[in-house]
């Protein structure tokens, strides 16, 4: 092979991984070309932040990511149709070739569509008024006033549906389990989600999944009819694996890699949503696991030892209306904490070893969600006082506290011991005390703090 | 008007020593008594001083002033000499360095605090007199991230482009890094009437007051500055008429927001979306709102771009350039302002001028009588400078006027090493610092009572220094040390006037039509009572708003930067689980060579302190009240175990004006920030262990 940091690059797929590790390459010291291939026809862009353009807030202009460094060959609307290993070469739908000395799969995943009869039509596409929800174009032409119903139960489905109520549209949330996120989240944790959900006007039909649709109505297999002059489809997402599959390279549910992110060809790649990394559990979809893996790689191409390790999963919901995360699993856990607040729909289950984060659910609770996350991912130690850290409010403490506790003035230094002996040597106003002890002279705050003292001091005085 | 007024007059109208709020005071009395009240009518204080301001005069007094030049003997120990016996010797050692190893082994390290005089006096002094082009400061560890940003910016840098008594009729100030209850308590005076969003790793004083306190992982406010402007973004609350009208760079500035959504934030930075969320929207919301950094969001290896990342948000919600509204930072040091435009930078003349720029040498050398080759070009920035004493073509000689780097620096303890390298170490300073303990030569100067001179404040306004005292006998002012050696030297002795005002009279001249240009500002003027601020071209009444037409590049506009989160250089792992951030308690001033030497305020705050959250140090074994060693890569220091509940628990906090093993910056990391050289003073990757 060639000098590691000047190899000739190729990179199949244009998302958010692919942009960060083309970006991160030089950054690493990698000097060689990079060529990437992307089947969109518009640059890379924000796909967490596709919710947005859904509720209006932005244009999808908005959404692009910086372009990529100078120098990178950037063929846009150019899909890799075939990769010819034994000669390094990916071929592309514009009809050239491309040589590569490294090639980096990074096709992403599709929607995953499922077999619904009213969904796709003769032709196999999908019928009109119904689409899924992955890319900008996805997102085009959902101007109309229509209700929408929402089909899934994952977190794309929920974000799409409080997008969707955002921009003022009718929703309903088909999901055939018995709430939202049943996958992820047990069932005192569902009924609070359901609970908010249905507060923000997102109509609820779980447990039932939708047979036939005609006028602009899904019939469900209850036999209700639920408006949907659009239908989006949000179950679940598939790796493109195709092209992988067709070069012979092991694909199980994503193509197979080591932790170098390798496929069984040392020169093959793949990183991001197709990939399929040790471990077990299948891809490791998501942004963040993605760009992860993006640093690991760029590392590795530009001459380094890295190494691609999976760090704990952690699904945080995207919508302004709730905070909700569940992270790792309870496996092992020798300690749990539940937090339940029916009322405020406020809800925490956690699972502890060795007092630290083995797995948690956590809605409504923004400052605790804010603090798991990161006890979870830096496998520190959770504080001794849970409630405090559920509450996110400073904990509770013991132990003995310092004299410094008695200063009422800080900018002068001056304590409630002091201001008593100036009452004493005859100081009888805040600005007798003032003048005697200087209290209240810097930045003005204890000003009322003084004047409690002083009254307090006069009360006693009158006692007497 | 002569501003030494009598015993019973109403004193002399001065400004406290210490920080750059320049509280207005009235001194009174004689050496041994003097007494200071703050000065009601001054707007920055409005009659408030701190603990600081008002024990000031205690330094005037304290017991081991020095009052007699010192220089180091055959015995290795500092013995008194008489004035010319140590310039001589001074002057001779630095012609012999020079001839055997060029000017630039010659080295000036200045100081944030110095007059306006004395700054742009030690910049001539460098530059003419040793030829040098190694001359920086310790302002480069205060100010430099902030300077850049803004120049990059808005074209030019004051602290605050508006006077501080604006902040009273904000209706919202966000604090980034700013903890002014303790640092500069009076300007609090200023903040009572808006709500306060104060971002700080700790629950500080001033946090406990802000109506929103967001609490992040010590070096990720970059990433929290990207996260409210993605949210001000995709919550419609961007300014869209002053982003089109005012500004430029906004879409390349939002392609890398973009990234940043608010879960992302939260998870790096440990904030709460919904407060993320809060804080855009109160600010968004408020008809009159303020960003300001402090040193918390400026003194990292990203500091510059972290400062970029606020004006970013500042200038997508319309904020500076505009009456009521506005983006500043709050300078720390006393002459912090006038030290970094006078010309004592590595990179700069007289009048925030470019040391590169051909015009700008073109003036400045003509006003000095030499050709502009003579001229140095930039040398090393603070810590580059001093890590490069005992290198090949590194200093052999260093100046140290006003500063005392064997605390203040970063990695202290290599920078201490690298000072014992030294051919020649000469401090000037008032007292013993740690630095003057070291020096081969010591020189007992003036200070502030003692002294005439301007300062330029927070906001750009240029003060007047005034005399009450003479100095102690053997001492010499700042001015007449640098005339003396500087005609030991070689050099004109009229180049180097003595008088302050006379030098004043010479730096209006030399910033004359530079970006800080004090033309128009003179002695007179400023003893008449006039309020100025800088620009303040000749025949101008200076400029207390900055930018409300246009900005200082040439086409008016403000700056976006396309800035990117990065992590520190060092992030806690094995062996090192906790981060630790540096700062300031209301007490000490920098490094505390004054402050400490004021018995009330080494009562207040005696010794180092490291502050745990209780469960960090229960699971260190570690008791409140208990010594402990808190132990980077770099080194250790010692420091009593305070338990602070509020803290956060992967975080402590040292303060860093202790000296010798209780230093803070024996712990601290050196990487630089690559635009602004600051050190990464306030995040380094620690564990905390019993003292033994």
């Amino acid at each position: 092979m060639s000098t590691p940091g000047t190899e000739r690059i190729v990179v199949v797929g244009y998302g958010p991984a692919a942009h960060r590790l083309v970006e991160r390459l030089g950054r690493h010291g990698h000097r060689g070309e990079v060529t990437v291939l992307g089947d969109e026809p518009a640059g890379a862009y924000s796909r967490p932040l596709l919710t947005s353009v859904l509720d209006g807030t932005l244009t999808p202009g908005a959404l692009a990511l910086p372009a990529p460094p100078e120098g990178t060959h950037l063929r846009l609307g150019v899909t890799a149709t075939a990769v010819d290993r034994h000669r390094r070469l990916v071929r592309g739908s514009d009809g050239r070739a491309y040589p590569y000395d490294r090639l980096v799969l990074a096709t992403g995943a599709a929607p995953l569509v499922p077999d619904l009869p009213w969904a796709r039509g003769a032709d196999g596409r999908l019928t009109p008024g119904v689409r899924t929800l992955r890319t900008l174009a996805h997102c085009a032409d959902l101007g109309s006033g229509d209700p929408v119903a929402v089909v899934g139960g994952g977190p794309l489905a929920v974000e799409a549906a409080l997008a969707l109520r955002r921009r003022g549209r009718d929703v309903t949330l088909v999901h055939r389990g018995r709430y939202p996120l049943d996958r992820h989240l047990d069932a005192r944790a569902g009924e609070s989600l359901s609970a908010r959900l249905r507060a923000l006007d997102v109509a609820l039909c779980t447990g039932r999944t939708a047979e036939a649709r005609t006028g602009g109505k899904l019939r469900l297999d209850d036999g209700r009819w639920v408006a949907a002059g659009e239908v989006l489809l949000c179950t679940g997402v598939a790796p493109r694996t195709a092209l992988a599959r067709a070069a012979g390279l092991a694909v199980r549910t994503g193509v197979v890699v080591d932790d170098k992110l390798r496929t069984a060809d040392p020169r093959v790649h793949a990183l991001g949503d197709c990939a399929e990394p040790p471990g077990g559990t299948g891809p490791h979809f998501g942004h963040t696991a993605a760009w992860e893996q993006a640093e690991a790689l760029a590392g590795l191409l530009a001459g380094g030892r890295d190494r691609y390790t999976a760090a704990g999963p952690v699904v945080r919901l995207k919508a302004p209306e709730m905070d909700l995360v569940w992270l790792g699993a309870p496996d092992g856990a020798e300690e749990t904490v539940v937090f339940a607040d029916a009322a405020r729909r406020r809800y925490a289950r956690l699972w502890l070893r060795d007092g630290r984060v083995r797995g948690a659910v956590l809605l409504g609770l923004g400052r605790a969600i804010a603090a798991v996350v990161r006890l979870y991912r830096r496998g520190e130690p959770v504080p001794a006082d849970r409630l405090a850290l559920l509450l996110g409010s400073p904990v509770e403490y013991a132990g003995e506290r310092r004299p410094a506790d008695a200063v009422v003035c800080h900018c002068a230094h001056v304590t409630g011991a002091d201001l008593a002996a100036a009452w004493r040597a005859g100081a009888r106003t805040v600005a007798g005390l003032a003048a005697a002890t200087r209290a209240t002279t810097g930045c003005g705050g204890c000003v009322g703090e003084v004047r409690g003292w002083c009254a307090a001091y006069a009360r006693g005085t009158e006692a007497r | 008007m002569d501003p030494r007024l009598t015993a019973s007059s109403p004193g002399t109208a001065t400004h406290c020593p210490y920080c750059a709020l320049q509280c207005g005071t009235r001194l009174s009395g004689v050496r041994g008594a003097v007494e200071v009240r703050p000065d009601p009518d001054f707007p920055v204080n409005r009659g408030g001083l701190c603990q600081k301001g008002w024990t000031a005069p205690d330094v005037l007094g304290v017991p081991d002033r020095l009052a007699t030049p010192l220089v180091r003997g055959a015995d290795g120990r500092l013995a008194a000499a008489g004035w010319d016996e140590a310039l001589d010797l001074v002057a001779r050692r630095l012609r012999e360095i020079r001839a055997a190893h060029g000017p630039d082994a010659l080295a000036v390290f200045g100081g944030g605090g110095l007059t306006n005089e004395k700054a742009y006096t030690l910049g001539k002094f460098a530059r003419l007199a040793l030829g040098t082009s190694q001359i920086d400061y310790n302002g480069r560890f205060c100010m430099a991230s902030a300077a850049a940003a803004q120049i990059a910016a808005f074209g030019v840098d004051r602290g605050l482009p508006f006077p501080v008594t604006d902040l009273g009729g904000a209706d919202v100030v966000l604090l980034a890094g700013a903890n002014p209850a303790e640092t500069m308590p009076p300007l609090l005076r200023h903040l009572d009437r808006p709500d306060l969003i104060v971002a700080d790793p700790r629950r500080t004083r001033t946090a406990e007051r802000a109506a929103l306190h967001l609490q992040p992982t010590p070096g990720t406010d970059l990433a929290l500055a990207l996260g409210l402007l993605h949210i001000a973004v995709t919550e419609g609350l961007v300014d869209k008429a002053y982003v089109d009208e005012r500004t430029t760079g906004f879409d390349a500035a939002w392609a890398r927001a973009v990234a940043w959504w608010p879960e992302r934030v939260e998870a790096v930075t440990g904030v709460a979306v919904s407060e993320l969320r809060a804080a855009v929207r109160m600010l968004a919301g408020a008809e009159r709102a303020y960003v300001l950094t402090g040193r918390g969001a400026e003194q990292h290896s990203k500091g510059t771009d972290t400062v970029a990342a606020f004006i970013n948000l500042a200038l997508a919600l319309g904020l500076p350039g505009r009456a009521g509204r506005g983006f500043g930072t709050l300078t720390g040091q006393g002459n912090g302002q006038g030290g970094r435009e006078m010309g004592q930078k590595a990179d700069q003349l007289p009048g925030y001028r470019l040391l590169t720029d051909p015009a700008a040498r073109e003036h400045v050398s003509r006003l000095w009588g030499v050709p502009p080759d003579r001229l140095p070009g930039p040398g090393r920035s603070a810590y580059e400078l001093l890590d490069a004493i005992g290198e090949a073509g590194g200093p052999r000689a260093l100046l140290v006027v006003g500063s005392n780097p064997v605390v203040s620096a970063p990695a202290a303890g290599r920078v201490t090493e690298r000072l014992g390298r030294l051919d020649l170490l000469v401090v000037a300073d008032f007292v013993p610092s740690e630095t003057a303990r070291l020096a081969d030569v010591v020189l007992p100067v003036a200070q502030w009572a003692e002294e005439e001179g301007t300062l330029t404040n927070l906001e750009g306004r240029v003060l007047r220094r005034r005399r009450l005292l003479d100095p102690p006998p053997g001492v010499r002012g700042d001015l007449e040390v640098l005339h003396a050696l500087a005609v030991r030297l070689g050099e004109p002795a009229e180049r180097y006037p003595c008088a302050p005002r006379e030098v004043f009279a010479e730096l209006r001249e030399a910033t004359r039509g530079g970006p800080a240009d004090y033309s128009g500002i003179s002695y007179e003027r400023l003893d008449a009572g006039a309020e100025l601020y800088w620009p303040c071209p000749e025949g101008s009444t200076g400029t207390p708003r900055m930018f409300l037409d246009r900005f200082a590049h040439p086409d008016g506009r403000a700056r976006f930067a396309p800035v990117e989160h990065r992590d520190p250089a060092e992030t806690p792992g094995p062996g090192f689980p906790l981060y630790a951030t540096t700062g300031r308690v209301l007490a000490h001033y920098q490094s505390g060579a004054q402050t400490r030497r004021v018995a009330r305020l080494a009562e207040a705050a005696p010794e180092p302190f490291v502050e745990m959250h209780p469960d960090t140090a229960a699971r260190a074994g570690l008791a409140d009240g208990q010594w402990a060693l808190v132990r980077s890569a770099r080194g250790a220091m010692r420091a009593r175990v305070r338990c602070e509940p509020s803290l956060r628990t992967d975080t402590v906090f040292v303060p860093f004006h202790f000296p010798g093993a209780g230093r803070a910056n024996l712990i601290t990391h050196p990487a630089l920030d690559p635009r602004s050289r600051m050190p990464e003073f306030k995040v380094c990757a620690v564990r905390v262990e019993a003292a033994p």
